[in-house]
């Protein structure tokens, strides 16, 4: 097990560069998650653009795994409708319980494969997860998503 | 050095395995739980193969013996810091140690309030608005969580010492601090995240002049040096089994005879009584007041056997082998640019929990290169998380070596960091 599989290239670089971060100027629905075992902090907001599309703001700070993974989170989601989101939070839930086995959908997850290896580091779940689940609750608060959805969450 | 590091390694079977892919363990995160010895395994596998029986009941052989191993367990242990036995109080851990005395405070007051029990209750131990209950910035949240919820229970105030950015406590307003309205100190001996020991003596005898009831949080101080309650002039001092090479699933309260007497039970139940009817019961005296259920046995015996271990070593050579061990981790950490200790920079009144932080690199980042490499340190912020807010940081990397570790193991440590910024490019 090499700290590569788990530090991707994309990983480091959204850690690096993070894409879209900051809050909205009006959100719908905000969330603020923290992972109590490390300290991680993160707030996620929803709004709607005006073709319809989820806007989404985020701010926080913690390990170079959570800190990407929203930032990949949120390039992959914005734009989209809360059905699409809720498909890629799914995905991205199973790839991480996934214990690195099994075959990410790449067509789906985009750049969010890069964190199957994280599924072989236990610890390090979370963290990743930390902004998707920040994202189902901003979601939820603003009415977006309904709870029934939330019975899939893990 | 003075502790032959090489063969008491010998001793812990496993710190002889590898980790990730075949590397050498390097075990830096004793202060969260200590490794075990041969003789703390051997001597709880000991007991269940040879004299297992519940203990304090029961006429037949095995029960005896049982009882004997127990309570030899209790005076080997309260030796250990200078008590007897009957001072001596065993829990499920030091978590549940604190919970006692808290317990004891808002059982005492709700009792009170309700006046439907006809004994006496040590009016020290009933609590009303306008008390205060005083702690520190730098506790453990074992010793800061149990106070919030005592106070929103009784209506009493939580006040702390604040921490000055060295890492030691701010002791100058200690007088308005704990003042009339004060009815209980608790207050950490070594903190387990920035090493700071503090002057409890002197913070003891204050609480005592003004009648408050004293407790020091030992976890990371009896296992580390040597401990005389009757020096720390505590009410109450606890620790845990595990931190000290025992096991896990129990942990030790020492309190006074007066003390232990006044207050009022924790856990009741079977054991804990003197007599029972439909109506009402009467409580044995401590320690058994304090010990419902059917108690850790082995895990006891296994604590004791820990403790003849350190106490062949020594204390004060354990205590001196941590003091050089930190003065080079201090000195080595310290080298690396970007690297900065969140803690005292001197060995003086300092134990051996080393937290530091890395520019430009989140711990748990650090900690996973370092555990790539073999190398076992604690990430986050070590159930003391108001004290990272003190410093600004959302969590630190802390080595804390124990007996079983040597220079090479920090030098170790100390590579990973400089090879976590190197991965992340962050080295200045």
């Amino acid at each position: 097990m090499n700290l590569e599989s788990l530090y991707q290239e994309i990983i480091l670089d959204h850690y690096k560069r993070p894409r879209g971060q900051g809050l909205l100027a009006s959100p719908l629905g905000s969330a603020h998650h923290v992972n109590p075992t490390c300290g991680d902090e993160l707030t996620v907001e929803v709004g709607l653009g005006s073709d319809g599309g989820l806007l989404i703001g985020y701010e926080g700070q913690g390990c170079s795994i959570s800190q990407a993974s929203a930032s990949v989170m949120s390039e992959l989601v914005s734009g989209h409708t809360v059905q699409d989101a809720e498909t890629f939070r799914l995905a991205f839930i199973e790839m991480m319980h996934a214990k690195g086995t099994g075959e990410p959908d790449e067509e789906v997850l985009g750049d969010a494969v890069a964190f199957a290896g994280v599924a072989k580091f236990p610890a390090r779940i979370k963290c990743a997860l930390l902004g998707w689940m920040a994202l189902q609750d901003a979601e939820i608060q603003s009415g977006l998503l309904t709870t029934q959805t939330k019975e899939h969450s893990p | 050095m003075s502790l032959d590091v090489a063969r008491i390694k010998k001793d812990f079977p496993l710190l002889a395995r590898t980790v990730r892919d075949g590397k050498e363990l390097i075990y830096l995160d004793s202060g969260a739980t200590s490794q075990k010895p041969y003789q703390v395994l051997d001597a709880e596998r000991a007991f269940y193969e040879t004299s297992n029986a519940a203990v304090h009941r029961g006429a037949h052989a095995l029960a005896e013996e049982a009882t004997i191993h127990y309570e030899d367990a209790r005076s080997t242990i309260a030796g250990f810091i200078g008590a007897a036995p009957s001072n001596i109080v065993f829990t499920k851990n030091a978590t549940e140690a604190l919970n006692l005395c808290s317990y004891a405070f808002s059982n005492a007051t709700s009792l009170s309030r309700q006046g439907t029990v006809s004994r006496s209750i040590d009016p020290r131990f009933i609590l009303k608005p306008g008390d205060s209950i005083v702690i520190s910035e730098m506790e453990h949240h074992a010793n800061l969580v149990p106070w919030q919820e005592l106070c929103a229970k009784t209506g009493a105030t939580l006040r702390w010492f604040s921490v000055d950015d060295e890492g030691r406590l701010d002791l100058s307003d200690m007088d308005t601090l704990i003042d009339a309205t004060t009815k209980v100190v608790s207050i950490v001996h070594q903190s387990n995240i920035l090493g700071t020991v503090n002057p409890v003596r002197a913070i003891m005898d204050r609480a005592h002049e003004v009648g408050a009831v004293g407790i020091v949080d030992g976890c990371q101080s009896v296992p580390h040096m040597p401990v005389d309650v009757a020096s720390v002039g505590a009410d109450l001092l606890m620790w845990s089994g595990h931190k000290m090479l025992g096991p896990t699933g129990i942990g030790c309260l020492y309190g006074t005879s007066e003390i232990l007497d006044a207050m009022p039970p924790f856990l009741t139940g079977g054991s804990m009584i003197e007599m029972v009817s439909m109506e009402t019961s009467t409580f044995a005296p401590a320690p058994q007041k304090f010990e419902a259920g059917t108690p850790m046995v082995a895990q006891a015996v296994g604590l004791a056997a820990g403790v003849r271990y350190l106490e062949e070593i020594g204390m004060d050579e354990v205590a001196d082998h941590e003091a050089a061990l930190t003065a080079h981790s201090l000195s080595v950490l310290t080298a690396i640019p970007g690297v900065r200790i969140i803690g005292p920079s001197t060995t003086v009144e300092r134990g051996s929990s080393i937290s530091f932080v890395v520019d430009g690199l989140h711990p748990h980042d650090v900690g996973q290169v370092l555990d790539n490499r073999g190398v076992a340190v604690r990430v986050g912020h070590h159930c003391a998380w108001p004290i990272c807010r003190r410093f600004g940081v959302p969590a630190t990397t802390r080595i804390s070596p124990y007996i079983y570790n040597d220079e090479s193991d920090i030098d170790s440590a100390a590579a990973g960091v400089v090879a976590a910024q190197d991965f992340f490019g962050v080295r200045p």
